[in-house]
């Protein structure tokens, strides 16, 4: 008996073991041989690209260079950032200002540079705030937000913020649909099908100073809005929205909108909608909102509550929106190069749908329909179908392009991006993502002209890629080479917050217009100091504004007394260097908001409310010479009701204040 | 004997050719330009400041990078620099124009002495200039603020007349600017000239 048992135990563990060889390994999720001297800038070299990455949770985005993957900014958009003083500074608190008051962070999903001809033009980059919705442009030659508009009838800003060939608008679709703004939205959550809305909001853009306008909005069915693309060449004029939740569900959609075999890519002339617009069509509606700007020459932004936008109801005009069914509740929908194709991606589909923008046109000549949605005509499925790509993968998202006819797809449910020819629809390639792909981004590949060398996977699962920090880690990237025929990863790198969509471009065209100081001459600034002779403090009530410069390496002035407990203490600090990288910080101690990074030529502003009698310390945050740590000083805060008179000096140790106090 | 007719020599064949004067007219372009441009330059590098900083000193005005310059000099104390500091940019431009003045009206007039006295008092006016220049970097370099947060006993800041010098943590390169290559070329044009004319009339 115990032989056969000792015998029965051999066995099994041998039948185990045999198994477990017999088990296949996955391809290899290492650099294979010398691949990664690809992605080696050497030091003192540049990148070749620079790759503008969505910080997701972080609210903010961040700046990469391609192929190294090293991290060169962080630009801050929708969230606070103390280390800059963003959103804490007097200047730039207006920024976050929204019609629901000051709100000090948000969710960043997606990037999209500025476009002329279809192509990268390197002046500005956009950024959406999925949570309250908003549309940021930052300027490419100071790499700071300079606007930001909020989208009024809209809940969660997600297909956002693509925008046309020639970046006459950026859009921003809602994910959520809800009652628009200007009726009563106090009404059962059930009543979805009759109260709820999608609106597509078109924001123009100013040709010369990029300035953002909200053109008109497109009231349409009540649907999830997910993703969406701009046609281009031969598709110029119009717009592509992928939507789900087309059955019109309320609550758990996880089931309940995965019901249907095929929802819907949105297809919209928008010039169509654009030209009722300009015929008086539309009908003006009251909402709030915020429109926030930054001025570049007195460092200051501005927020404007707007009260009236101009809607159009697309249900009321046959030929703006037609709906192209899609399978499996679609999330990406890219075009390509030529704008001809239109890829729709499925979340839980195992095909690929390729529509033909001519084949689309011919269908709505020749009423190719069948049915409607909700009041807008339904194109047959073949009828605009180019065709599939068959068993790519599993639960594909986003595809961009190459310049060689080519489409590259990530996959979320099976980890991997793949290579196929839009022309055959064939697959050509496939490579592991370590794990689970979200967007990916070819340089420049969703223009005219991708100059595809690389391809950046955004991933959302990073689990073992690197030294573990703790239940909470970061975010992985890979980075692969597509020159060649075969995919290729050369690198691996994390980043910050959750990277959703990413764009990628050529340094040249960035790299010259970047701007290195602010001039001084330019700084018109309320409250601008403009050299240490007019540096001064002035008492209005309880108000005292300190105009103080900072030069390497000291403040002027850097003893003020005479501040009083009730007052509220406003620092307007211009740094007076016209030097390139001399920037100088400043920090209060006790300060309840943050410190001040301040560049060469600029002015900021500080707000410090004393909460105590004695000597407060001031300083310079920024290493910025060798004297750094000299450039400190003194504020003497006095009781309420104080006779110390208001004084302020630099390089006198004489107690001035004292002995005007004893005269 | 010799002498005197070697001088008689000379006043017989008191006139200049025509390549001279071609060689006066150019010299005397060359001056009118090199007011237009910077003369002299001190380039500045230091492990902080790889594109490097330039000084440019034109005839009547100092350029390039001067504020960040005197930014950087307050730590060692050294004087600020600001044009209505030197007289020589008020006057210059005047005597080099005069030079170009003189240089056409003795290719007008072809006269070999006029020459010979425009040669002298242009290398004469050179090696003042030089001079000048000199007692200004070394004025600048030695007469430091006592009070000055770098204080290294014995060290002075004068830059290089001419060539490298290294000082604290710049490496400083003294050599002429565009203008000053004109300027040099021009009183090679004139020498030339006056060799020539020197050699064919002995």
């Amino acid at each position: 008996m115990k032989k056969h048992i000792i015998t029965m135990l051999v066995s099994g563990t041998l039948i185990a073991a045999t198994l477990e060889s017999c088990k296949p390994h996955n391809a290899s999720n290492a650099v294979a041989g010398n691949a990664s001297i690809k992605a080696y800038v050497a030091p003192g070299k540049y990148d070749e690209v620079y790759n503008f990455v969505s910080g997701g949770f972080s609210g903010q985005m961040s700046v990469y260079g391609i192929p190294s993957g090293r991290l060169f900014r962080v630009i801050p958009v929708f969230s606070v950032d103390p280390e800059k003083g963003w959103g804490y500074s007097e200047e730039t608190k207006p920024m976050l200002n929204t019609s629901h008051g000051f709100v000090p962070w948000d969710d960043l999903h997606h990037v999209q540079l500025s476009k002329t001809n279809g192509d990268a033009d390197g002046r500005w980059v956009f950024g959406n705030a999925n949570n309250t919705p908003r549309v940021a442009r930052i300027s490419l030659k100071t790499f700071k937000t300079e606007e930001i508009i909020e989208l009024p009838n809209s809940a969660g800003n997600h297909s956002s913020p693509f925008l046309t060939e020639n970046t006459e608008y950026v859009v921003a679709g809602t994910r959520f649909s809800v009652p628009p703004d200007d009726v009563n939205g106090d009404v059962p959550i059930n009543t979805y099908k009759q109260n709820f809305k999608g609106y597509l909001s078109f924001i123009s853009v100013g040709k010369e100073d990029g300035k953002l306008d909200i053109a008109f909005q497109l009231e349409c069915p009540g649907v999830n809005f997910d993703l969406s693309r701009a046609g281009k060449g031969v598709s110029h004029g119009w717009f592509f929205f992928s939507c789900y939740n087309t059955e019109q569900a309320n609550t758990l959609l996880e089931v309940n909108a995965s019901q249907k075999d095929k929802d819907f890519i949105m297809a919209v002339n928008w010039k169509k909608a654009e030209e009722y617009i300009k015929a008086g069509k539309g009908r003006k509606v009251k909402a709030k909102y915020a429109h926030n700007t930054y001025n570049e020459s007195t460092h200051s932004a501005t927020s404007e509550i707007r009260n009236e936008v101009t809607v159009l109801n697309v249900k009321d005009f046959s030929d703006i929106c037609y709906m192209m069914p899609c399978p499996k509740s679609p999330h990406g929908c890219d075009v390509d190069p030529s704008g001809e194709y239109i890829v729709g991606s499925g979340k839980l589909a195992a095909l690929i749908p390729v529509f033909s923008f001519s084949k689309m046109q011919k269908a709505i000549e020749a009423k190719a329909f069948d049915g409607a949605y909700d009041g807008l005509p339904i194109i047959k499925y073949e009828a605009a179908l180019y065709g599939e790509v068959k068993k790519p993968g599993l639960g594909p998202l986003h595809t961009e392009f190459d310049a060689n006819g080519n489409a590259y797809t990530s996959f979320f449910v099976s980890s991997e991006v793949v290579k196929w020819n839009v022309k055959d629809l064939k697959v050509l390639d496939r490579v592991p993502t370590f794990y689970s792909v979200g967007h990916l981004c070819v340089v420049e590949g969703d223009s005219k002209h991708p100059t595809g060398k690389y391809l950046i996977a955004y991933n959302k699962i990073t689990k073992d890629r690197y030294l573990p920090t703790g239940p909470e880690l970061a975010q992985s990237a890979q980075l692969y080479d597509i020159s060649g025929d075969k995919m290729e990863m050369i690198l691996d790198f994390p980043t910050i917050g959750e990277p959703h969509y990413a764009q990628a471009v050529l340094a040249e065209k960035i790299q010259k217009n970047s701007q290195k100081i602010y001039r001084i001459e330019d700084n018109k600034h309320k409250y601008v100091t403009k050299g240490e002779q007019e540096s001064k403090v002035v008492r209005e009530g309880n108000i005292v504004h300190v105009y103080m410069t900072c030069v390497r390496s000291h403040f002027a002035p850097d003893n003020i007394e005479g501040v009083r407990m009730g007052d509220e203490v406003y620092f307007h600090i211009t740094n007076l260097e016209q030097d390139w990288d001399v920037p100088h910080g400043f920090a209060v101690k006790g300060a309840v908001n943050a410190e001040l990074l301040i560049m060469p030529g600029e002015t900021t502003t500080l707000k410090w409310v004393p909460d105590r009698v004695g000597i407060t310390p001031i300083y310079c945050t920024d290493f910025c010479s060798a004297l750094h740590q000299e450039m400190q000083g003194y504020v003497r805060v006095s009781p309420q009701g104080s006779k110390v008179p208001l004084t302020w000096s630099l390089g006198t140790n004489l107690p001035k204040a004292d002995e005007a106090a004893a005269k | 004997m010799t002498a005197l007719f070697l001088l008689k020599k000379l006043i017989m064949k008191n006139k200049l050719s025509g390549w001279s004067k071609v060689l006066l007219i150019l010299s005397s372009a060359l001056l009118v330009y090199s007011v237009f441009v910077p003369i002299w330059q001190i380039e500045l590098d230091a492990p902080q400041y790889p594109e490097g900083l330039n000084l440019k000193i034109y005839a009547d005005k100092l350029g390039g990078d001067v504020e960040i310059i005197n930014g950087l000099n307050h730590y060692i104390g050294m004087k600020t620099l600001h044009t209505v500091d030197f007289v020589e940019f008020s006057i210059l431009i005047y005597i080099i124009l005069f030079f170009a003045l003189f240089a056409i009206i003795t290719a007008i007039l072809g006269k070999k002495k006029l020459l010979y006295a425009l040669l002298f008092a242009f290398v004469l006016f050179g090696v003042v200039a030089m001079l000048d220049f000199y007692r200004w970097e070394y004025d600048y370099g030695h007469d430091l603020n006592p009070h000055a947060a770098i204080i290294l006993p014995g060290m002075a800041y004068q830059p290089p007349l001419i060539g490298f010098k290294q000082l604290l943590n710049f490496g400083a390169y003294s050599i002429p600017d565009i203008g000053g290559w004109m300027f040099i070329s021009s009183g090679i044009c004139m020498m030339i000239a006056a060799i020539k004319e020197f050699k064919f009339s002995s």
